[in-house]
C-alpha cells in the first residue's frame, strides 16, 4: 500500500471542515446511549430478543414476504416487490406520475429511498420531491449527502444552516437561533406538505401478521406526510419484516436509546394502512374535517430486494440484515467520531455496518473504500441492539477486497521471507508486512541492535513509508534482544515449584509481549509468582491477530490452529492461560469463535484470563495484597505516590476484562481515574500507516485532553495504545501489572 | 392500571414537560377547558365530554386556525410517558397534530405498565381492525437546526387531562376490586428503568 495522498487529505479537510461538530454530536449520542441503555433492568435480554425476532424473521423471510402481501392486499393497499433500485423507481414513478399525475411528493426520513435514489428519478419525470425532515431538508438545500443515517445534518453548523437559508430563500434578515430556524422550516415546510399529492415514508419494522408499519420518528412529519396525501408509499427493505405486531417491542424499547440516547423518540407511528383519517383539504378548507374522504386513501407498499436475498444466502454478509439502523455503530466508533460518514461510508450508508450494506448491495469496490476505516476496535458490538459481529464483517469484506486485488506485478520476492502467510501473491505489501507481523518481530528480535538502529535511519523510513505505508512521524517498536522466553529458560524456570503452587499457569508469550515489551511479560511472572502459582512461558505461535485485522482471514485461521495446538496440552493438564496482550487475549475469547472448532475455542475460551483479571481472581481467592506492590514505594518514572490514570484497552472492554485492573490498583490503594474514551485510535497497526496517521492521532486527542496535563502515573494494558499514549503524552506508559509486581 | 403505573406515569410526563391534570370522569370538560388554547378543535368520544368552546365538527379551515387540538388516547404507557392516540374517521390524527397544543384525555383505567403491554394490546387491534396509532411521547422535537426545539412539526406543548374511574374517587385503595391487578403492585415498583433524570431528547428520526 503505497500511500494514496488524496485518501489522507481527503481525511484531513473532513477533520477540518466537519469534524468538530461531528464529533461532538456523536460522542452525545454515545454517552446518551449508555445512561439511557442504563437504566434498563433487562437490556441484555431485550437485545437477545431483538436478535432471535431478527434471526427468525430473516430465516423465513420467503414466507414473510407472502404473508405480508397477503395482509396489505386484504388491507385494501397493494405491495410490489422490486428487484433493485431501478424496478422500484419504475414502480413509484409510474404511479406518481402517470396514474397521479402528481406535482408534488412530500417525503419523511428513509434511507432505502436514499439508497434507491427514487428522488433523482421522480424529479426526472417532473415531480418535484420535497424532504420534509428538517435535517434533510437542509441537505436537499445544500444539495450535499447525509453524514449519518439518524442525524443526517449533524456536520452542519447552526450558522452553516441560516446562511444557506439565505441564501436559498434570498432573505436580509434570516433567521439565527434554533428555534427560529427551525419555526422557519415548520413553516415553509408546513406549506408545501398541504399542496402534496403523494405521501412518501420508509419503514423501520413491518409486522407479516398484519400489515402494520412502525416508523421511528420525533418530528411529526412523517405523520403530516401520511395525514395530509391521499396516496401513500412505503419504501422499504424486505429485511424490515418481522412476523408479529408483538415482535416490535423490543426494537421499541431499543432502537432510540440505541441510537442518539433517547428512551424512546416522540413519535411511533404504528400505520395500518391505508390509515382510516379523512385527507384534509387545504385548497377547499370550508368544508367539513371528518368527510369521509378516508375511505378513498391509497397504499402502496414497495419491498425491495437490491441484493437482500443474495445477503441472506452470503452466510458472512446475512448478519447484515439484523441492523435496524439505529446508529450506535457510528457513535461508538473513535474514528467514525472524527470524520463522520462522508469519510466513513459509501454510497448510502455509514458507520461500522455500512461494509456490510454496501458490499451487498453496491458491491465490494465501494465497500472497499472505506473498509480500512473500521480498526475493529470492537466498541460497536456491545452497542449494537441485535448483536451483529460488525468487525467481523468489516474482516470478511477486507479478506474479500484482499482476494479481489490481486495483482502478479507487485515484487513480493523482495519480502517473501517476511511474510510466510496464506495470502494470494499480489496482496499489497503494507497490509502483508503487518499482517505477518510475528515474522517481522522474531527477526527483528534476532538482529535487534541492528534492525532498531536501521528502523530510525532517516532514508530506511521513507523508503519503508513507500513500499509498506507506515509512515515515519511514527516510532517504531524497539525490539528486545533477549525474548521473553529466552529470559524465562535463562533464569531457570519456574520460580515456584508446582508442587508448592496452588495453580499452575502458562503465561502466554504474545508477540509484542515477547519481542518488544519484554518487561511487563517479566513483572507479569513476577506478580504471579508473588501469588504463589506456578508459572511456564513456553514457546508459543503467535494468535493470528495481526493478519486478521489485515483481513487475511486463511493466515489467521491457521495462526489460531497453531496456537490452539501449542496451548491445548496445557488445558488439558489443567493450566491456566494468561495473557498480557488484550487483543491477543480477545483473539482466544471472542474472535476463536470464527476460526477454531467450537469445541476447540470454548475449551480455550474457558481458560484464557487477562493478566490483571487472573490477579484480581487469586486476590479474590484469598491471595495475599502484601505480596504485590503498594503505592508508598513510590510508582515510577512520572510521579510517585499513588495516584494513577488508567486507559484500559478497547478490545479489553469489549470482552470485559478492562475494570479488573482498576479494582486490582484499587484493591492495593491507588487512587485510579479511568479514561472515558472508548479507543486511544492507534487501534493495532491502523496508526501508523501513513493514510490514517493524522486521524489516528485526532481520535486519541481526548485522551491527550483527559491526560495530557496529569501528575498522575500513566498505565495502559495494550501495546498500542502504548505507543499512542506515548505519542500523545510524550512519556510511554507501563501495563498496570509492572505497576503493582513485586520489584526485580 | 395500578398506583405505581400512575405514580410512574406522570413522573414521566413532568421529565418530557409534559403538563398533567387529575379529576373524576364527570370533571373532563371543566378540565379540557382549562388546559385549551383559544380557538380549539376536538374529537369527543363523548357527549358532554367537552366544553362548548371546543368546535367538535371543525372544518380543514377551523383546523389550520385552532390553537389547541382535543383527542382521547386508547392507552397509556406508564414506563414512557407515552399516550396512545389512534386514528379515526373523525380526524382524531389530524386534529392531535396540525396544532400547536394537544391535549390528551386519558383514563386511568387505561394505564399500561410498559411497551410490552402496549404491543399485546396493539396486535389483536392491528390485525382484526387495521388500526393505525401513533405512541406519542411528549411533543414534537428536533435537533437538526443546532439545538433541542420542540414544535417541529407536530405540537409545541402536550398537557395529559388524566380521569379517575367515578367509583374509585377520592379512594385509591377501591381501585384493586375494579382492575384485577391492582393489589400488592403498588410497593414495589418493578420498574425503575428510564425514571431518572430529563430525557435528553434528541431528534431521532430515521425512516
Amino acid at each position: 500500500m503505497s500511500s494514496d495522498a488524496s485518501k489522507a487529505d481527503r481525511i484531513r479537510e473532513l477533520m477540518a471542515t466537519e469534524g468538530d461538530a461531528v464529533a461532538e454530536n456523536t460522542r452525545g449520542f454515545n454517552e446518551g446511549r449508555i445512561e439511557s441503555t442504563g437504566r434498563l433492568d433487562d437490556y441484555e435480554e431485550l437485545k437477545g430478543d431483538a436478535r432471535e425476532i431478527k434471526e427468525d424473521a430473516i430465516g423465513r423471510l420467503p414466507e414473510l414476504i407472502d404473508r405480508v402481501k397477503e395482509s396489505v392486499e386484504a388491507n385494501g393497499g397493494t405491495v410490489y416487490l422490486a428487484d433493485d433500485a431501478a424496478d422500484a423507481n419504475r414502480y413509484i414513478a409510474e404511479l406518481t406520475a402517470e396514474e397521479r399525475d402528481a406535482d408534488r411528493l412530500v417525503k419523511s426520513k428513509s434511507m432505502t429511498s436514499e439508497e434507491i435514489e427514487v428522488n433523482e428519478a421522480l424529479e426526472e419525470e417532473g415531480v418535484e420531491v420535497v424532504e420534509t425532515d428538517l435535517g434533510e431538508w437542509v441537505l436537499q438545500l445544500a444539495d450535499e449527502a447525509p453524514s449519518h443515517i439518524v442525524a443526517p445534518a449533524i456536520h452542519k453548523s447552526r450558522e452553516g444552516i441560516s446562511e444557506l437559508f439565505a441564501e436559498r430563500f434570498d432573505l436580509d434578515d434570516p433567521p439565527e437561533t434554533a428555534e427560529e430556524l427551525t419555526m422557519f422550516a415548520r413553516e415553509r415546510l408546513g406549506e408545501l406538505i398541504e399542496d402534496a399529492d403523494v405521501g412518501m415514508t420508509g419503514a423501520n419494522f413491518i409486522a407479516a401478521d398484519s400489515g402494520t408499519m412502525l416508523l421511528v420518528t420525533s418530528e411529526g412529519n412523517a405523520r403530516k406526510t401520511v395525514t395530509a396525501t391521499d396516496t401513500h408509499v412505503a419504501v422499504a427493505g424486505v429485511e424490515k419484516l418481522v412476523p408479529t405486531v408483538e415482535d416490535f417491542a423490543p426494537f421499541v424499547e431499543l432502537i432510540g436509546r440505541s441510537g442518539t440516547g433517547q428512551d424512546v423518540t416522540s413519535y411511533i407511528s404504528t400505520l395500518t394502512p391505508p390509515v382510516g383519517s379523512p385527507v384534509p383539504d387545504f385548497r377547499n378548507d370550508a368544508d367539513p374535517l371528518a368527510d369521509g374522504s378516508g375511505d378513498d386513501r391509497d397504499f402502496h407498499l414497495v419491498l425491495i430486494d437490491n441484493g437482500r436475498m443474495a445477503m441472506r444466502d452470503d452466510e458472512e454478509l446475512k448478519e447484515t440484515l439484523y441492523c435496524i439502523r439505529c446508529s450506535a455503530c457510528s457513535n461508538a466508533c473513535g474514528n467514525f467520531q472524527s470524520v463522520g460518514g462522508h469519510a466513513f461510508g459509501g454510497e448510502t450508508y455509514s458507520g461500522g455496518i455500512a461494509t456490510g450494506w454496501e458490499a451487498g448491495i453496491e458491491g465490494l469496490d465501494t465497500a472497499a473504500e472505506f473498509n480500512d476505516l473500521c480498526t475493529g476496535c470492537s466498541r460497536c458490538v456491545p452497542a449494537c441492539p441485535v448483536e451483529i459481529d460488525i468487525p467481523w464483517i468489516n474482516t470478511v469484506v477486507r479478506d474479500r477486497i484482499n482476494r479481489g486485488e490481486v495483482d502478479s506485478g507487485q515484487t513480493d520476492w523482495l519480502f517473501e521471507e517476511l511474510v510466510p502467510d496464506e495470502e494470494p501473491a499480489g496482496l499489497d505489501l503494507g497490509t502483508r508486512v503487518v499482517g505477518n507481523y510475528e515474522t517481522v518481530a522474531k527477526l527483528g528480535s534476532l538482529a535487534a541492535p541492528i534492525a532498531n538502529r536501521l528502523a530510525d535511519a532517516g532514508p530506511l523510513r521513507a523508503l519503508a513509508e513507500r513500499v509498506t505505508g507506515i509512515d515515519r512521524r511514527r516510532d517504531l517498536p524497539e525490539f528486545a534482544s533477549e525474548s521473553l522466553v529466552d529470559w524465562f529458560e535463562r533464569r531457570g524456570g519456574a520460580a515456584v515449584p508446582a508442587d508448592d503452587a496452588a495453580r499452575e499457569a502458562v503465561l502466554y508469550p504474545d508477540t509484542a509481549t515477547n519481542y518488544v515489551d519484554v518487561d511487563r511479560g517479566k513483572a507479569a511472572v513476577r506478580a504471579l509468582e508473588a501469588l504463589g502459582v506456578h508459572v511456564r512461558v513456553p514457546d508459543l505461535p503467535g494468535s493470528g491477530r495481526p493478519p486478521l485485522s489485515q483481513g487475511m482471514i486463511s493466515t489467521a485461521k491457521s495462526s489460531a490452529e497453531d496456537a490452539y495446538a501449542g496451548l491445548a496440552l496445557h488445558v488439558d493438564a489443567g493450566r491456566d492461560v494468561v495473557v498480557v496482550e488484550p487483543s491477543d487475549l480477545a483473539m482466544f475469547r471472542s474472535e476463536y469463535e470464527k476460526l477454531l472448532p467450537a469445541s476447540s475455542f470454548e475449551r480455550l475460551a474457558d481458560a484464557s484470563y487477562d493478566v490483571m483479571e487472573y490477579v484480581f481472581g487469586l486476590l479474590e481467592n484469598g491471595g495475599d495484597p502484601g505480596a504485590l506492590r503498594a503505592p508508598a514505594e513510590g510508582t515510577g518514572p512520572v510521579a510517585s505516590g499513588k495516584r494513577v490514570a488508567y486507559h484500559p484497552h478497547c478490545q479489553a472492554r469489549t470482552i470485559g476484562v478492562g475494570e479488573h485492573a482498576t479494582a486490582v490498583m484499587e484493591r492495593l490503594g491507588y487512587d485510579v481515574r479511568v479514561s472515558e474514551t472508548e479507543c486511544c485510535g492507534m487501534a493495532g497497526s491502523f496508526g501508523y500507516k501513513t493514510d490514517y496517521y493524522e486521524l489516528s492521532m485526532d481520535v486519541g486527542e481526548p485522551l491527550r485532553e483527559q491526560f495530557g496535563d496529569t501528575d498522575r502515573t500513566v498505565v495502559a494494558s495494550g501495546t498500542s495504545c502504548g505507543e499512542q499514549l506515548d505519542a500523545l503524552l510524550g512519556t510511554p506508559p507501563m501495563h498496570p501489572v509492572e505497576l503493582v509486581a513485586p520489584r526485580e | 392500571m395500578s398506583l405505581a403505573d400512575r405514580t410512574t406515569f406522570k413522573r414521566r410526563l413532568d421529565d418530557l414537560g409534559v403538563t398533567v391534570t387529575e379529576g373524576p370522569r364527570s370533571a373532563c370538560a371543566e378540565l379540557v377547558d382549562e388546559a385549551a388554547g383559544e380557538p380549539a378543535v376536538g374529537v369527543a368520544r363523548a357527549a358532554a365530554e367537552l366544553p362548548d368552546r371546543v368546535e367538535t365538527e371543525p372544518t380543514t379551515a377551523d383546523l389550520r386556525e385552532a390553537h389547541t387540538g382535543v383527542t382521547a388516547a386508547e392507552l397509556g404507557v406508564a414506563a414512557y410517558g407515552s399516550v396512545a392516540i389512534e386514528a379515526d374517521r373523525a380526524g382524531t390524527e389530524p386534529v392531535s397534530l396540525f396544532v400547536d397544543r394537544h391535549v390528551v384525555v386519558l383514563r386511568e383505567a387505561d394505564l399500561v405498565p410498559d411497551m410490552p403491554d402496549a404491543f399485546e394490546w396493539l396486535g389483536p387491534r392491528a390485525r382484526d381492525e387495521s388500526s393505525d396509532v401513533v405512541f406519542a411521547t411528549g411533543p414534537s422535537a428536533t435537533a437538526d437546526m443546532g439545538g433541542l426545539v420542540h414544535g417541529a412539526h407536530g405540537p409545541k406543548e402536550v398537557h395529559v387531562v388524566l380521569l379517575r374511574d367515578e367509583e374509585a374517587d377520592g379512594d385509591a385503595a377501591g381501585e384493586s376490586g375494579a382492575d384485577g391487578d391492582a393489589a400488592g403492585e403498588s410497593g414495589a415498583d418493578g420498574d425503575a428503568a428510564g425514571e431518572s433524570g430529563a430525557d435528553e431528547s434528541e431528534a431521532t428520526d430515521d425512516e
